[in-house]
């Protein structure tokens, strides 16, 4: 396996352990290299990659609503207890 | 079980804290003493506050009074604040710190646990090739995804998640910290911190393609 790291073309098993790495610009430059290149020529890690990059985007749209208005009402008194507790 | 590849890189150095914290305005008004300025703060943070704290403990009561808490200490410790780290980063450690003496269940002592492939071995053949690739599913356009309720089923997948996959693809991914900001909150090596983020966000795209393969 190791052998099959180092050298050589990359299995698309492989590709899908490294994806997080390319990503996050964490491959050195060779592997980033060989990673590229297995991409170039596979339908299928191509559409993986799209697939990672989609689930990233979406994960990203998802939100909490606002604070509630008494939440607003509860840091606001925090604060002002802050306040006393420092004058005192 | 190593979950990185054994020629693990040399590292480049990767994304340092911004120069110029966007909390520093704020933070301004707040030490000359403006109510409004503390209010505005919460209101910046109190989403990522929450879903962390949420995440750490399971008590939904107890999260909301240790991100209370957090506040009451960030009001106190202001002055110590020395802005060697983001602001962002300063609270949120605070909270991780806060909510494990607030009875965080015990820490595994392997952070990354949950070895294995991230993809089912049996979809490759004996050369590592796919043999059931990925069902197609991504489409041109994230709004129509989105408009098929797709929220609610990244949410379910979060949920799922193993608690430490879960904190960092919220804050790395809906709360938009940097690699480093994890990192420093969640006290991770730069190579934990990837190994949780892949499994975590390898996880929620088989949960995408569980649910809308195959269309």
């Amino acid at each position: 396996m190791s052998m099959f790291w180092q050298r050589g073309e990359l299995a698309c098993v492989q590709m899908v352990e490294l994806i997080t790495d390319y990503l996050e610009d964490a491959l050195p430059r060779a592997q980033r290299r060989r990673f590229e290149a297995h991409i170039a020529g596979c339908p299928h890690c191509t559409e993986y990659l799209r697939q990672m990059r989609a689930t990233i985007r979406l994960t990203g749209e998802l939100r909490v609503e606002d604070m509630a208005p008494h939440v607003r009402e509860e840091f606001t008194e925090l604060y002002r207890r802050w306040q006393a507790e420092e004058g005192a | 079980m190593r979950l990185i590849p054994s020629i693990a890189p040399p590292r480049r150095p990767r994304e340092r804290t911004p120069a110029v914290d966007a909390d520093a305005p704020l933070l301004a008004r707040l030490r000359a003493g403006e109510q409004d300025a503390f209010v505005a703060l919460v209101e910046r943070h109190h989403a990522t506050m929450t879903r962390l704290a949420r995440s750490l403990l399971s008590n939904r009561a107890v999260a909301e009074e240790v991100v209370q808490d957090t506040w009451l200490a960030a009001l106190r410790g202001l002055d110590g604040f020395a802005g060697r780290s983001s602001f962002r980063t300063w609270l949120l450690s605070i909270l991780v710190n806060r909510a494990r003496s607030a009875g965080v269940r015990e820490r595994r002592s392997v952070p990354v646990g949950d070895a294995g492939p991230v993809v089912d071995r049996a979809r490759f053949d004996a050369s590592g090739a796919w043999m059931a690739p990925p069902e197609h599913w991504v489409e041109d356009s994230d709004e129509r995804l989105l408009a098929q309720g797709l929220a609610g089923d990244i949410r379910a997948a979060l949920q799922e998640l193993p608690e430490r996959q879960r904190e960092v693809v919220m804050l790395r991914d809906v709360d938009g910290l940097s690699a480093h900001e994890v990192c420093a909150v969640l006290e991770l090596s730069d190579a934990n911190q990837r190994v949780l983020l892949h499994r975590g966000r390898s996880r929620l795209r088989q949960a995408l393609e569980d649910e809308l393969g195959g269309a």
